[in-house]
């Protein structure tokens, strides 16, 4: 237990002195011991960013690969195996290995920042949940390389993926695997949500927090809700295979619906999960760029809570051809079309913004101003989708293609490279190149809609999903080839997104605090920004701290240089929940490399499972242990325990 | 804009006739919905402000700017009024085609199977029972009530122009009806990933008029007549020994039912599920190798000698 410290911080300005005392508190030891031990969260937030991004390069080259092959009809570059493998792969990597881990890397880099904190609540787990994602991220992969990809799709429907159907060890790494990335999506989200309610700047209230901090506390609860259905499906799917038990194996008494069930009951709030953060950064970003505040802070707060509540009720409508009462799919198609009405919120306050601001055309702009018209459009083919009738009918076509690649690349990957121009100067300290930006933009976009606007077109003319090939029904050869092609000039626009970011990493202008004159905490403190974040903690009056007497203020302005300074060890401060009224000093552990340990633990023990290698499962599960039991042991300095006396 | 076999703005049938406008109207709606949205765009877009190189945004200042609360309350209520009206067509859509018919005028038991439809026309009298696969006649204008069944992994069974989709699962039945309203071939195609020849999945519905439906089932019912040539005859041997461990032929000591029944093979449109045209080349081709054509599907390759295999096909085209 830890015990609170009462004392009362000493308030002032930074100093040089301050500045080195803080820095021997909270750098990182460079060399590899630093390398393996750091919880600093902005590395980690980096290291997440790298890592999702250079999984959404793997799974854009599966992609290409499956578009070359169904360019033309009965093509015959895959086999249906290599196909279906691919497919899988493609979808497993986006969806669980970039959309949802880029999501957590910019708001693991930027959270403390926004809240005007020194670090995460938690960042022993922080690191924790890092290592995990690489590690089962490299755990599904190596499934992948040695020819034993997941083969039943993302959503990995019973009975195809049971043993009867699935002798391989396909179905048994994508198990696993998806087990394993679990305890990190889920430590991560425990993390996120102690942060947002308990580090915040003093007077940040609930009411002054950036929307991406809303989207991304959102979320986090989803997951923490949700992911324990799928941990436990894919665990139960595992016993049905190695142990013979019978959850899902109607020969025994088990039910193929009870997957689908507990996997939708994870999926749909995971759609949520993976787009309100990203809608997040557009809501915070866009304003910049429009040189005034956001239209309907609290209402667009509001939505993207009731989205997600809305989220929860919404999973039959991937099962609405299942044949479950019709009475039943009333009530999902209902609250199917009526979870539009909070994005519509979101919709019309971002082109409100724009309309009553003024709009500077940078590239982040427009890849933020873009998304509003991508989100439109995935919005309204998944409002098709939630009339049963029409639903029986686009189910399973390209039409849902079509809808989902507008929601997870309109609503996650462009705003997720608008945020890194954005942001990227505040990370590297240097400025994402301009002109090139254009190029990528335009390349983007263009490519996109030319890949995926026409598929809804496909789609209505029936063309199933998930065949490896087809024949040439009414028109759907010459609509996949426009598809590859564009599907190409996207992957050039992807491309060129990359080559700007190594570019610029060397050669960019040079972005100093506040390049954009943008309002917020993270905007304050040079880039990139020190290890302890901010000298002093600022002290906050409005939901735009730097902006406050250009647009005036009721009462009191922010304190942003003068504040608590907090140099007794390395420290932040806990607020209270609603308020953030500063109630305790939190003391914050060192570097540590027991993350990292029990990380390897897990590795090995989710080896040995995969292999039945008992030997294996049980050393990883004793690293493990000590692991935690050396994370765990308490400690004088972070006041878990008293000093000895006497 | 009917487009292709797969199509499903065009319909043959009841059900898929309630189900079209339903369609077009939320399509055109959605399309409306996007317009308006990049007209919105675009018009905001107009204001941006002169670009210079330095991009040095503080030189435009900083506004509080118009609330824009109105913007939002507007945009929500005229946004609702098309999906309360998507919300009701959907329900009365639903009460209209979710049931299947008190009355069906026959029933059919479907059975998903990798990769192939198998269809059972039961009867009250036992012998009157066939089997059939991949080809499902039915007669115009009677409603047909679908018991669809899944004997190893899931299946959808889908004939847009006829119905949306129903799955074929494991361990229970569900229920579709389809009412074809034209005479004419409707394609099917599995809609659920069911593993490496999901693609090669497909079927047709007959629709015929009730004296020609009558006079298929009647033909169906008939067991294989004994072969007339010797060359049939030894056709037959083989056909017993090789192809009866899978697949059963009436009226023959080939008996097995974990392949599609070949009693009247002839009579039907294409080979492996909509693979191949059935003729006698393409025939011949599919016993040979079946997995260079359907790669993984569970027929091994026959690598029958010619004579052998010239015997066979003897035998088999006369499965009418």
């Amino acid at each position: 237990m830890r015990l609170p410290e009462f004392r009362t911080p000493n308030v002032g300005v930074d100093s040089m002195e301050h500045d080195a005392r803080l820095l021997r508190q909270w750098e990182t030891t460079p060399g590899w011991m630093g390398i393996l031990t750091t919880v600093d969260h902005k590395v980690i937030g980096i290291r997440y960013i790298v890592t999702a991004f250079f999984f959404l390069a793997v799974g854009g080259l599966e992609a290409l690969l499956m578009r070359v092959q169904l360019a033309g009809p009965n093509l015959t570059l895959l086999t249906p195996d290599q196909y279906n493998q691919l497919f899988s792969t493609h979808g497993m990597t986006m969806i669980f290995l970039y959309a949802s881990p880029i999501l957590s890397g910019f708001s693991n880099y930027l959270w403390p920042l926004l809240l005007g904190s020194r670090d995460m609540a938690f960042p022993r787990l922080n690191a924790l949940s890092y290592w995990i994602y690489l590690a089962s991220g490299l755990f599904l992969y190596a499934g992948f390389v040695t020819g034993n990809g997941p083969n039943d799709g993302w959503f990995n429907y019973v009975p195809y993926a049971s043993r009867d159907y699935n002798p391989g060890l396909n179905e048994d790494f994508y198990a696993l695997g998806m087990v394993f990335l679990g305890i990190s999506t889920t430590v991560g989200a425990a993390n996120f949500i102690v942060t947002a309610f308990r580090t915040r700047a003093p007077g940040m209230s609930i009411n002054r927090l950036p929307i991406l901090i809303w989207g991304t506390l959102t979320a986090s609860l989803a997951n923490l809700i949700v992911v324990p259905a799928v941990s436990l499906a894919f665990f139960l799917l595992w016993m049905d295979r190695q142990f013979g038990s019978h959850f899902f194996d109607p020969a025994g008494g088990g039910k193929p619906l009870l997957w689908q069930h507990l996997f939708w009951i994870f999926g749909h709030p995971w759609v949520y999960a993976i787009v309100l953060p990203a809608m997040g950064m557009v809501s915070d970003g866009l304003p910049v760029f429009c040189r005034r505040p956001l239209v309907g802070y609290s209402l667009v707060a509001l939505s993207t809570v009731a989205t997600m509540i809305f989220g929860f009720g919404v999973w039959v409508h991937h099962m609405f051809a299942t044949g479950l009462p019709g009475l039943g799919l009333a009530f999902f198609s209902g609250a199917s079309i009526a979870i539009v009405v909070p994005s519509a919120v979101a919709v019309f306050a971002w082109i409100a913004t724009i309309r009553l601001g003024r709009p500077v055309i940078t590239t982040a702009f427009l890849f933020f101003a873009s998304m509003i018209l991508l989100f439109v459009i995935g919005g309204v083919s998944g409002f098709m989708t939630a009339s049963v009738p029409v639903d029986w009918q686009l189910t399973d076509t390209y039409f849902v293609v079509a809808h989902l690649h507008y929601v997870l690349i309109g609503i996650n990957v462009f705003p997720v490279v608008g945020a890194t121009y954005f942001w990227f100067p505040k990370m590297t300290g240097r400025l994402l190149d301009e002109r090139l930006g254009r190029w990528n933009f335009w390349t983007m976009f263009i490519g996109f809609n030319l890949a995926f606007l026409p598929m809804h077109l496909t789609g209505l003319l029936g063309m199933p999903r998930r065949v490896y090939t087809y024949a040439d029904y009414g028109g759907w050869g010459i609509l996949n080839l426009v598809t590859t092609i564009g599907s190409f000039v996207f992957a050039i626009g992807v491309l060129l997104f990359f080559v700007n970011v190594l570019k610029s990493l060397k050669s960019g202008a040079l972005a100093g605090k506040n390049p954009w004159d943008a309002p917020t905490l993270e905007w304050s403190v040079a880039s990139p920004p020190p290890a302890y974040n901010f000298a002093v903690i600022p002290t906050v009056a409005s939901r735009h701290p730097l902006w406050e007497e250009r647009i005036g203020s009721e009462g009191a302005l922010s304190s942003i240089d003068r504040g608590m300074m907090l140099d007794h060890g390395k420290e932040t401060i806990g607020t209270s929940a609603l308020d953030a009224q500063p109630d305790m000093v939190l003391e914050m552990p060192a570097d540590s490399i027991s993350p990292l340990l029990l990380a390897t633990g897990l590795s090995a023990l989710f080896v040995g499972l995969l292999l039945k290698v008992w030997v294996l499962a049980g050393l990883g599960g004793a690293i493990a242990l000590l692991a935690v039991l050396a994370w765990l042991w308490p400690r004088t300095d972070l006041r878990e325990r008293e000093p000895a006396h006497g | 804009m009917s487009g292709g076999p797969l199509s499903y703005l065009s319909s043959a049938g009841p059900q898929a006739q309630h189900i079209v406008p339903l369609t077009w109207y939320m399509l055109l709606v959605s399309a409306g919905v996007c317009l308006i949205i990049a007209a919105l765009l675009w018009a905001a877009l107009r204001r941006a402000q002169p670009q210079d190189q330095t991009l040095q945004l503080d030189r435009i200042p900083i506004e509080r700017g118009a609330d824009g609360a109105r913007w939002i309350r507007i945009g929500v209520i005229a946004s609702s009024v098309p999906l309360a009206v998507a919300f009701l067509w959907t329900m009365i859509t639903l009460a209209a085609v979710v049931g299947p018919p008190a009355h069906p005028g026959l029933t059919l038991d479907v059975t998903g199977r990798q990769w192939w439809w198998q269809v059972a026309y039961s009867a009250p009298n036992p012998v009157d029972v066939f089997e059939t696969a991949n080809e499902i006649h039915i007669p115009v204008g009677v409603p047909v009530l679908v018991r669809l069944h899944g004997a190893d992994v899931i299946h959808s069974f889908w004939v847009p122009q006829l119905a949306g989709k129903t799955d074929a699962i494991p361990g229970q039945t569900n229920l579709t009806w389809i009412q074809a309203d034209r005479p004419g071939r409707y394609l099917g195609q599995c809609s659920e990933f069911c593993g490496n020849q999901h693609a090669h999945m497909q079927f047709e519905v007959v629709a015929e008029p009730q004296a020609d439906f009558d006079h298929w089932v009647g033909a169906q019912r008939q067991a294989a007549l004994a072969p007339a040539t010797a060359a049939a005859a030894r056709g037959l041997s083989l056909v017993e020994y090789r192809c009866g461990l899978c697949h059963r032929v009436r009226g023959t000591a080939a008996g097995a039912v974990s392949g599609p029944d070949l009693t009247h093979l002839m009579s039907r449109r294409s080979l492996a599920a909509g693979t191949l045209l059935n003729d006698s080349g393409n025939l011949a081709g599919w016993i040979q190798n079946p997995q260079d054509l359907k790669p993984g599907n569970l027929m091994p390759n026959q690598r029958l000698a010619p004579p052998q295999l010239a015997d066979t096909l003897a035998y088999l085209e006369t499965l009418r």
